[in-house]
Parts: C-alpha cells; structure tokens; sequence
C-alpha cells in the first residue's frame, strides 16, 4: 500500500503582517515558520494507519516551496514518514490553488498512491481547494474536514465535521483523498531517536517547472491590513487600574455586579 | 449577468443563511437563479426558478451526485458565477465543480467590489483582493458576510435528475453526543483561548465562572488540545451563545468563533495584541497578559 501525505508551511498566524514589496503578498522575512496545524492531524493519522496495518504501507510526506520547506519534511520524517519529496518552488506564494493542485496531482499520478492524506486548508490562505482539486484531478474519491477516520481493507469510514456539533459519516473506497481537521487525532512530538534515524531518510527535490505549467484561474492583486470597523473601546494599562475599569464597565452596561 | 446561487438545508429544513447568496448576488450585480438539494417542505421564499434535487433520493450531502446536477444547471443557464456558502458543504462542493469546468475559485469571500473579491487571510489579520481570470466564477461566501436578501414568493421548480454513480456514501448524521452542555441560554460566559497558554491556566477561567455564577466556554484550539471539554466548544462547529456577558480570555477571534458569540450582550476580550481580531467586535478590549489579568479581576469581584 501507498500513502501520500501533503504538508504546508506557514507563518505562525500570531506574527505581525505586512505587505511585501510586490504588494500581493506579505512580507516574509523576519516570520518564524512552522507546520500547518491541520497538516499536523493529516501526518499523525497518515502514521497511525501504517502503523495499523503493521508499518507495511509506503508513506511519502510532500511540500511544495522554497528551501525552508525542507524543515517540515524532516519533522514529518521524525514523525514516521518514510521518504520526503520537496518540489522545489521558491514562487509557491504567488501560484493559485489550481496550480498548487496541479503540482501535486501531476507528481502523485504516476505513483499510484492508495491513499492522500491533506490539512483541510491552510491557515495563512485557507482557500480549503487545493487537496479537493488534486483529487478531483486525479480522479479520486475524496473526503473533507474529517474528525473521524477508520481504515478497514480499502473502505474508509470518515466523520466529517459539519455546523452546530453536526457530523456526517460517509464512506468511500481507495484510492481517495482525505482532507484533516483539527480534533482528528492527537499529533505526537518527534522523538530524538527518530529525528536521527530521520536524518537518514531520503528527500527527493523536483523542481516545480518539471511537473506542472499549468496557468492561474485567480490572481491576487492586493494584500493589505483590514480596516478596523470594531467600535470598541481599547484598554491599556497596570492590571488593577484595568480591572476596576472593566468592573465599571460590566455595571454600566449589564445588571450584573451591582 | 446570471448566478447561480447553491442553498442548503439541513435534516429537512432550509438554512437561513441561503438567504445570504441573494445578497451576494446583489452585490455581483445579477440575476438569481437557485440550485437546492432539499425537499418541498423546506422550500426558500423567492420566485425564480429552483432546481430543486430531492434531498430524500439523492441525500443533503452527496458530492457526487449534487456535483452531477449543478453541472447540468451550468450547462443549461450557462450562468457567470456559482455562489456557495463557505459552509462544510460549500467548502467541500465548490472546489469540485470549479475543477470539473476548469475555473476560478474565490473563498471565503467577505466582500465584492466591482467585480474584484476580497477575502480574508492570515486569521484574519490581512486581507487580500483578487480577480478571476477565467470568464465565469466560483465563489464561495463567508457566513455573516453578507446581508440576507428574501426575495420573497414561491419558486418555480425544475425537479433534477441524475443516474451518476457516486464515489462516496453518505451514511447519515452523527448528532452532538448526549454529554453535550447546553451554554445556549447561559447568561454569563467566561471563555478561554489559545492565550490562556496552559491545561493549568483553565483554572482561572474555572474560578471566575463560578464567582460570577457563570458558564465556561472555550475555543477551538482549547478543546482541541485538551484543556476543556469538547462539548463547551463555541463557535460555528460548535455551539451559539447569547450571554448578558461574555469574557473571552485569550481568544484572537477566528471567524468561526466570532460567529457563535455576535449575539452577546456586552463582549469583553482579554488579550496581548490589541490588533487581535476579537476587537472588531469586543466592547471593552483590555490590552493585557490574561494569565495576569484575570486574578486581579477575580479578585475584585470577590472583594469589591
């Protein structure tokens, strides 16, 4: 059996932004990068379900960027992933989801993978298209925003997260992909002795031109602060001068506290 | 100009929130035409024609098969736009069909200016605009972005068909589990956030919910992480509250969170950065280490 897994890294969401000299992205320099949180949920149950089927799957852990990508790789590899593909693309930020789907489909077409594994979206776009638009490129069955996932001899049985505490289950038979919620599962740390077995691991670099040209459908004419529209007051201040005034306020616009 | 707008019900009922695609519309600048896998005792008010896909055959949920028809509603009204909400099916639906006719998709679009999107980034902390290259669109629109519109009177309906097979089963709902607790109709809430930075710290928010007499909430990454339990999880995927009084403590404000709370009565929020998203729709916005805050508060409250 053959999993794929597909990572993004991204800024933590924390940072302070600012645009970028083209003005279609945000400045990257200075920003601490890490793991999508929801790629998080698709590593661990990618590794939990080799680990099910007693380590035999093939489990390959996929980025597409520049250079720093590489970091991620190696966590997911410390993680339990086999082998790491880096598609080497330094303009990723400025592609559109289609063509980011393209890249991955047009890699994972020739290797016949059982199962694809994706965050449900990323948190610094959020866009949620790129591992339906893979699959749908692929045409695999596909599944999103699972909280639940079971694997039993090809079937997989998800729950997908809805509104208002709402599931739905679905079922679909491999090949598929499925897209990864937070909740699913809980992602482990890598331990030491893993992270230097993982350094022997192979990463494949592919450069993003030999796999896919595909042209943008979308393009990003501006990024920018949103204007502040909250008619809030802001408090600043030592704590307990703070506290009386929130004690204040609470009795001024509620009928509690008095 | 034509949309091409995809309701939603759910368990035999219409989602207000459909009402929202007319606006969206509205601001596109064009006609309405309405796809809705639903049944005729949910049926939306407005007199258009509806491509009504009989939720009893072919399932509120069935990306397949609901896939299969609005591309026979395209075929036929050719429309500019399909509009979906940013909803778990919108989310999962309008990729599909932006695939199958090879266009443009736009999510989580808050806003349209002439034609141009804007959407949300970066937690909401930017905001980008972008144009669709392609001659028609897909689009999907942030819930509560939008003004509702009720056109109003009964639609015409076009029932649809379809005998494609379908890659994936929907094998019904999974309700809330039975532990769940109700915070719906709680006056006060006290509600942590990533912020409040460890299991441990839940202990503060415990200690002023019960002074106050009040209920705990939580955000997404809480729960997620352990900290509190999933069933007092607020927000879009979790539950929608009204307090007299809501405290959110270390929450930033995802989208989704601000959604379960904008019925609150007075909202304060509690954070380090003051250009937390939370401020767009906090009262009081104090400017502080929750960690450090909320034991004076405490405090005040027990010895006023």
């Amino acid at each position: 059996m053959k999993l794929l897994v597909c990572i993004k890294q991204i800024p933590d969401m924390e940072s302070q932004f600012k645009p970028d000299e083209s003005g279609s992205w945000f400045e990257e320099s200075g920003l601490v990068y890490r793991m999508n949180e929801y790629d998080d949920y698709a590593v661990e149950q990618a590794v939990l379900l080799k680990e099910q089927l007693g380590g035999e799957p093939d489990l390959t852990v996929l980025s597409i960027g520049p250079d720093r990508v590489v970091e991620i790789i190696k966590k997911a590899l410390a993680i339990g992933c086999d082998r790491g593909v880096h598609i080497h693309d330094p303009a990723v930020a400025h592609k559109d989801p289609w063509q980011i789907a393209s890249l991955i489909a047009n890699f994972a077409k020739e290797q016949h993978y059982d199962l694809i594994f994706t965050g449900m979206q990323s948190q610094d776009r959020g866009s949620a298209q790129v591992g339906v638009m893979a699959a749908e490129q692929l045409g695999y069955a596909s599944a999103t925003t699972l909280v639940g996932f079971t694997y039993h001899e090809g079937l997989i049985t998800g729950l997908c997260e809805l509104e208002g505490g709402l599931k739905g289950i679905v079922k679909l038979r491999t090949p598929a992909l499925v897209t990864c919620q937070s909740g699913l599962n809980t992602p482990r740390y890598p331990a030491l002795p893993n992270i230097l077995k993982a350094k022997k691991k192979e990463i494949r670099t592919i450069p993003a031109s030999d796999l896919s040209r595909a042209a943008a459908l979308t393009a990003t004419t501006r990024i920018f602060k949103p204007e502040k529209k909250g008619s809030g007051i802001i408090l600043e201040g030592d704590t307990s001068t703070l506290a009386d005034r929130v004690i204040n306020l609470i009795r001024e616009n509620t009928t509690l506290l008095r | 100009m034509k949309t091409l707008l995809i309701g939603e019900s759910r368990e035999g009922r219409l989602l207000n929130a459909t009402y929202e695609l007319f606006g969206a519309s509205e601001k596109l600048k064009s006609e309405p035409i309405l796809f809705l896998a639903g049944t005729e005792a949910g049926l939306p008010s407005y007199a258009g024609t509806l491509y009504l896909a009989d939720a009893k055959k072919y399932g509120e949920y069935n990306p397949d098969l609901h896939k299969n028809m609005i591309l026979q509603v395209v075929e036929k009204e050719n429309p500019d736009y399909v509009v979906f909400l940013h909803s778990s099916y919108g989310r999962d639906l309008a990729p599909r069909i932006a695939a199958s006719l090879r266009i443009g998709q736009v999510s989580e679009v808050v806003d349209i200016v002439d034609g141009t999107f804007e959407l949300t980034c970066c937690n909401a902390r930017m905001h980008r605009s972008v144009r669709v290259s392609t001659p028609r669109a897909v689009v999907t629109i942030q819930p509560g972005a939008f003004s509702p519109i009720r056109p109003g009177g009964t639609p015409l309906i076009q029932a649809m068909q379809t005998d494609a097979l379908s890659s994936i089963e929907f094998a019904g709902y999974e309700p809330a589990g039975p532990e769940q607790i109700d915070l719906g109709k709680a006056g006060i809430i006290i509600s942590a956030g990533r912020g409040i930075g460890t299991k441990e710290n839940t202990a503060l928010i415990w200690n002023l919910a019960r002074i106050l007499g009040g209920e705990v909430g939580a955000s997404r990454p809480v729960v997620d992480a352990g900290w509190i339990e999933h069933s007092r999880q607020i927000g879009s995927t979790g539950q929608t509250v009204s307090p007299e009084l809501y405290i959110a403590c270390g929450i930033s404000g995802a989208i989704q969170h601000l959604a379960g709370i904008k019925n609150s009565g007075y909202i304060v929020a509690i954070n380090k950065d003051r250009d937390a998203p939370i401020g767009e729709i906090a009262d009081a916005l104090v400017v502080a280490d929750v960690t450090q805050f909320l034991p004076a508060l405490t405090e005040r409250v027990t010895k006023p």
